[in-house]
């Protein structure tokens, strides 16, 4: 086992095919644009196939195909290009079929900007397209965490036969940082209802579509209970002296290291602080901010490179029972350590320095 | 004792023993029938996967004996450059219809003939959305009236139908490319033989094959089944010529 130097992009592409996927099709977009390069190069290298897709809706149509015959299959883009790929995602959803999707996002609305940001929680979170449906969302924080994250994301994209995303942001993926690639076989799940050709059976079937509203509905509630389980088993949560907090910091990928930084300053002015960074964004790790006690923790800064997104989720969970806060920088700021340490003293009824 | 009946005209094997929900008259059977003759023919149903469009034929899958994915609208070709580059092994084919293919898929289509996706592209034009009920195509003819160009199509606003073929046949990567018409006994054996083609050649890893195949749509053009036939001799083969626009080892693009 070996650490090296690598940048988040192609770490990012180096664990999908140490995860065994071969199979790479997408669209160009800043800033992401290292991952297709490096698949493009690396591919074919491991008898493997890049296609550049003629638009980001051609390519996860791609990945739609390439899962459905039952091949591990990987795309990435930002922000503009993930919502081009929302008809692709919902119809993936619909079909059960297992993708892994990266975004590392950028400021918008609309083409926005090309700096780093948070502000697709509600996209990813929320399902992103049409119908009933959710992806999972793993959120990493560090280069070491978003090549582990990928690698897990083909399992668990298997395990539930549902898109995986994993919403990175234009740091991660900038980023170099030392990084080990962890040594296992790519994990093997058995396909018997991916479209191979028909020879010995009878013939597979892989769609989205069901005229009948009741076997619509079925389906529906088959797609909740998958939904359910993750919530069940596949949580992923890191939590930071939560023990005695009197303040708790929530956030997730990069702004969860500006808080690690902001905890250590608030520590050495006496503020007993914690920290909850959700690792799955969906599954949210509802219980971790349901067990926080009110009578310990005066209240919650949820921090974010958005105006409020994952804030909604920490009140929803934490039931009115603790003050929920929030801090965030938009368009591709990011928020820096001084700015959280400021908006806690200030919340605390603290001296604030200026 | 006389020999065993020997049938000369049966189900073939690629085709499900099944009713289908298409209007009377429509030629959709017959061009399922020809792509599963095909298969049978060639003895390619069990590598075969189908790729279904949005449109009449959303439910295609309901009527082949061979694997299938549906797509969304316009995204067969997307599908079937994933399928194909994941299954070398497997035998590829779309089949869309005018809206499907030449409006909301027109990118997907392009690009993957110009890939030279070694799949083969099924294209049913019959100049009319017939599933949301027969509103304009974008190779709905000059004139043609339908539930949204209620005065006929007029192209000064909208332009004029979008000859497929031709436009294809101009890529280079593309091996074979052909309108068929499917109006008489002696088209449809022609037709059965450029369907035949394009899969012989998709099996010999040729590249892109794409065999259009002028249709008709009684309910949406307002004709009964053999008025639609002749509408179909008269007006689209006008506008719409048959023949080979491209075959193997022309290199270049057909269309002169």
């Amino acid at each position: 086992m070996t650490r090296i130097l690598m940048k988040g992009a192609e770490a990012v592409g180096e664990a999908a095919i140490k995860a065994g996927c071969r199979h790479f099709f997408g669209y160009p977009i800043t800033p992401q644009n290292e991952i297709p390069e490096y698949m493009s190069r690396r591919l074919p290298q491991v008898g493997g196939t890049y296609v550049q897709g003629e638009s980001e809706v051609a390519s996860i149509n791609m990945l739609f195909g390439c899962a459905g015959a039952g091949v591990r299959v990987m795309t990435s883009s930002s922000s503009p290009g993930i919502s081009l790929m929302q008809e692709g995602i919902s119809y993936i959803a619909g079909a059960e079929l297992p993708v892994v999707i990266i975004n590392m996002v950028r400021g918008g609305p609309g083409l926005g900007g090309i700096q780093p940001a948070q502000s697709d929680y509600f996209q990813a979170t929320r399902g992103g397209g049409h119908g009933d449906y959710f992806t999972m969302v793993l959120a990493p924080a560090t280069v070491q965490e978003a090549v582990e994250l990928v690698m897990d994301a083909f399992d668990l994209a298997d395990k539930y036969r549902n898109p995986v995303l994993v919403l990175g942001d234009g740091i991660i993926g900038q980023m170099m940082e030392p990084v080990e690639f962890p040594e296992k076989e790519p994990a093997r799940f058995e396909k018997p209802w991916a479209t191979t050709g028909c020879k010995g059976r009878e013939p597979n079937i892989v769609k989205s579509l069901l005229l009948d509203p009741y076997a619509l509905e079925e389906h529906n509630r088959k797609l909740q209970q998958k939904y359910e389980r993750m919530k069940r088993e596949d949580v992923r949560v890191e939590t930071v002296d939560l023990e005695g907090a009197e303040v708790v910091l929530c956030a997730y990928g990069t702004t969860s290291r500006v808080c690690r930084t902001a905890m250590e300053r608030l520590k050495e002015k006496g503020v007993r602080v914690g920290l909850i960074r959700p690792i799955t964004l969906f599954p949210f790790p509802e219980k971790t901010v349901q067990a926080l006690d009110p009578k310990k923790v005066k209240f919650i800064l949820t921090v974010e490179m958005s105006l409020g997104q994952m804030v909604q989720d920490v009140k929803l969970f934490t039931e009115g029972r603790i003050p929920v806060h929030f801090f965030g920088r938009t368009g591709g700021v990011v928020p820096t350590p001084q700015e959280v340490v400021h908006e806690v003293l200030k919340h605390l009824g603290k001296e604030v320095e200026k | 004792m006389s020999a065993p009946a020997k049938p000369i005209f049966q189900k073939p094997e690629s085709l499900r023993d099944r009713p289908t929900h298409y209007c009377p008259g429509c030629t959709h059977g017959i061009a399922h029938r020809l792509v599963a003759e095909a298969l049978d023919d060639l003895g390619l149903r069990e590598r075969a996967v189908g790729v279904a469009p949005v449109g009449c034929s959303v439910l295609a899958y309901n009527y082949f004996n061979c694997d299938f994915q549906e797509a969304a609208h316009g995204r067969a070709p997307a599908l079937a450059t994933g399928i194909k580059r994941g299954r070398p092994d497997t035998i590829v084919f779309t089949y869309q219809g005018d809206g499907d293919l030449a409006s909301i898929g027109m990118a997907e289509i392009i690009h993957a003939a110009n890939r030279g996706e070694k799949i083969t592209v099924v294209f049913i034009n019959n100049a009319i959305y017939g599933m949301t009920g027969g509103q304009m195509a974008p190779t709905t003819l000059v004139g043609q009236k339908t539930t949204t160009s209620p005065y006929g199509r007029d192209p000064e606003q909208i332009g004029w139908p979008i000859r497929m073929a031709e436009l294809i046949s101009t890529l280079t990567a593309p091996v074979y490319v052909t309108r068929q018409a499917l109006y008489t006994p002696q088209l449809v054996r022609k037709a059965r033989k450029a369907v035949r083609e394009a899969f012989r050649l998709q099996a010999e890893e040729k590249g892109f094959t794409f065999v259009e195949l002028l249709s008709t749509c009684p309910t949406g053009w307002g004709l009964t089944p053999v008025e639609a036939l002749e509408w179909g001799k008269e007006k689209m083969m006008d506008y719409f010529p048959l023949g080979e626009f491209k075959k193997p080892g022309e290199e270049e693009g057909g269309a002169k």
